[in-house]
């Protein structure tokens, strides 16, 4: 689960990171007080979404005089702000950071993640700062530091001491990176990241090292032992049809292709869309209705599928195992019914009670195709959906 | 033969008492040998009970000691199941298999932590388990599309294991074993150690490697296959059309940070010599081709 880079700072400071101080704003009023209660003579106007690259979209804005908070907000607010990370149409913008302008004087990367391949938690720091970390791994991978952290012991100083001068820090500000090293680390495991990112950490012009940015990715699956986090959440930076689907318990990606697809579990969903794209239809979504869906659930899948307005055809892909395939079918002659479906339906059944499955959707009477198996069933619905 | 678990072994079920690990027990008693092989179930605070006739302990060690069982097979809730694959692991079973889709990351870098310089295998979590036709099925997939043969079958998901089971079963090709280890990042053995114990395994000719995006073990495989592997074998990986950043169901299902993608793992794959296939139903059509030379 992702959160706001103000959230993210919120935690930070919990946890002895330094950040600029700042005030989270939902109006072009709220901004300018939140300018004026915080004072200076240099403020920096933050799109809060959850995508990054907002700075190059337009999205963070330096006013010098109150006058310019209030134009910079009245400019970020409400704009559909467009990043690589966002897809063409953006996303809405309506919160703002308003925070006291920092005398930069170095910017720094710093980033923590599950390293899968170790099994632990790896530190990530670079002496190239605001830069697109994928691309500084790229094209100059030997200024990326990694470092991974023994869990019991955790971060000790002379490992983040080191890490800091690795990347740059001047010898007199290595104690205020360790405290942001430090910090970050324990707020990762306390709060259950699988992700967090400083990018730029800062070095300001009078020595301190603060963190210019937050970005955070918690660990859906740790989430019920983190209400705090759970009250972060917000619902405008998620895919409208991504929420319903999690409502139902379902797993629901969208994507932009015209053929829907319906599976039982997340391997073969994702087989199922590359099969459809393999013979030459676009998916337009994943759609893993899990192990022990139900006639309630497969009903509502079919309800999510069809708010599509691009939708062409959908593809039933069922390997029965714990799912017997009667079940399933009895599921979905009802969903069919339900929905009153427009568009072309191929279901392809196989596994536990398959031949008391196919009966069912032979004798409702119903325009279902049938798929033999997987590559049948992909070709007819590609089929399908040209025709429609 | 086979690996890590034929008509012999001897399992207890953590979790045995809750719904699932009722259902799924019961079908595994129900298979080949089950009813021989599930010899305890552990659930604190009912032992002395049983279920179906098989007896209930208290604790992993307890269970241990009283029947012989070296294998466990868990089903316990996500919040616990860290803790029962700990408990498991301190009495020294020989392999765990932990069912359980869900479990916190940062429980299973304490626990994968904690196994460091123990001897116990862990297969899972977030697994389908793994069988060896016409001897014994421990976990939830469907025992009757298998077949007894000679051809290993491993995967990081479940149904995409079956159906890649069902393509071979349909060609006549029967499994030595099949080995579901799991779609989390955080897991126990990797496809990796299943290759070195199928590559060692003198009843498998040859493997069915089904991977998926996300993380590197895919490829890190593949370079120990083009090097030590002797028998033939035949990939897929899932998730061509997967966007990056997205977590496609599976928790270790993502690219991220330009990494995981399935168009690197095929690649590597096919530098490697893994007959690689880009469409999942011709696993099984593929490995036929291999076979006939």
């Amino acid at each position: 689960m992702k959160i706001h880079e103000y959230q993210g700072k919120e935690i930070l400071r919990q946890f002895g990171v330094p950040t600029p101080r700042g005030v989270a704003c939902f109006s072009v009023e709220e901004a300018v007080a939140a300018a004026l209660h915080l004072g200076g003579a240099i403020w920096v106007v933050k799109a809060q979404i959850h995508a990054g690259g907002r700075g190059k979209g337009g999205g963070v804005k330096v006013a010098r005089s109150l006058d310019e908070v209030r134009t910079a907000a009245e400019q970020i607010l409400g704009m559909h702000l467009v990043t690589h990370q966002t897809g063409a149409d953006g996303q809405i913008v309506k919160r703002l950071l308003i925070e006291e302008g920092a005398q930069i004087a170095r910017e720094y990367y710093l980033g923590m993640v599950v390293d899968r391949d170790t099994q632990r938690v790896a530190l990530l720091a670079s002496s190239e700062g605001g830069m697109e970390v994928e691309e500084v791994a790229k094209n100059t991978p030997e200024k990326i530091h990694t470092l991974r952290i023994d869990p019991v012991a955790g971060l000790l100083d002379h490992e983040a001491a080191q890490v800091a001068r690795q990347i740059g820090i001047p010898e007199a500000s290595v104690a205020g990176a360790v405290t942001v090293l430090q910090g970050l680390y324990r707020a990762f495991v306390a709060k259950e990241a699988m992700l967090a990112e400083i990018n730029p950490l800062v070095l300001t012009e009078d020595g301190r090292v603060i963190a210019l940015d937050a970005k955070f990715n918690f660990d859906s699956n740790a989430l019920f032992r983190h209400p705090e986090i759970v009250a972060y959440r917000d619902l405008d930076e998620e895919d409208p049809a991504e929420i319903e689907a999690s409502k139902f318990d379902l797993s629901y990606i969208s994507l932009d292709g015209d053929i829907a697809c319906l599976v039982n579990g997340a391997g073969l969903a994702m087989a199922t869309m590359d099969i459809i794209k393999l013979y030459g239809g676009n998916p337009a979504n994943f759609l893993d209705v899990g192990g022990g869906a139900t006639r309630e659930k497969v009903t509502e899948a079919f309800k999510l599928m069809l708010k599509n307005p691009n939708l062409k055809a959908i593809l039933v892909n069922i390997f029965g195992g714990i799912m017997k395939c009667d079940v399933i079918a009895g599921g979905i002659v009802d969903a069919v019914r339900e929905v009153n479906l427009s568009v072309p339906l191929v279901v392809r059944l196989e596994g536990t009670n398959v031949e008391l499955g196919k009966k069912i959707l032979a004798d409702s009477g119903l325009p279902i195709i049938s798929g033999a198996d997987m590559a049948d069933a992909a070709q007819k619905v590609v089929a399908a959906a040209r025709g429609a | 033969m086979s690996i890590l678990i034929d008509k012999n072994t001897r399992v207890m079920t953590q979790g045995m008492t809750g719904k699932v690990g009722q259902f799924h027990t019961t079908n595994c008693i129900a298979y080949a040998n089950g009813a021989n092989c599930f010899v305890a179930g552990v659930t604190p605070n009912k032992g002395g009970q049983n279920f179906e006739g098989v007896p209930i302990y208290n604790s992993v060690m307890e269970a241990k000691q009283q029947t012989g069982a070296t294998v466990s097979v868990i089903y316990v809730p996500p919040p616990y199941a860290a803790a029962a694959i700990d408990e498991a692991v301190d009495a020294d079973m020989d392999l765990v298999i932990c069912i359980t889709e869900g479990i916190p990351v940062h429980d299973m870098i304490r626990t994968r932590y904690k196994m460091a310089g123990k001897r116990t295998l862990l297969i899972g979590p977030n697994c389908p388990g793994l069988i060896t036709p016409d001897e014994i099925k421990i976990g939830i997939m469907p025992g009757h599309i298998h077949k007894k043969g000679r051809i290993g079958v491993v995967s990081r998901s479940g149904t995409l294991t079956y159906e890649a089971v069902g393509q071979l079963t349909a060609l006549g090709l029967g499994q030595s074993s099949c080995v579901g280890i799991g779609g989390d990042p955080i897991n126990g053995l990797k496809h990796l150690d299943i290759l070195r114990l199928f590559n060692e395994d003198p009843e498998t000719d040859a493997v069915v490697m089904v991977g998926e995006i996300g993380g590197s073990d895919e490829e890190a495989c593949a370079r120990w296959i083009k090097d030590h592997m002797t028998k033939p074998v035949v990939g897929f990986i899932a998730g061509i059309t997967a966007p990056a950043g997205k977590r496609m169901g599976h928790a270790g299902a993502i690219i991220s940070g330009g990494q995981g993608g399935a168009d690197t793992k095929l690649a590597v794959m096919e530098e490697c010599g893994i007959h690689i296939t880009r469409n999942p139903a011709e696993m099984g059509r593929v490995m036929q081709r291999v076979l006939k030379g």
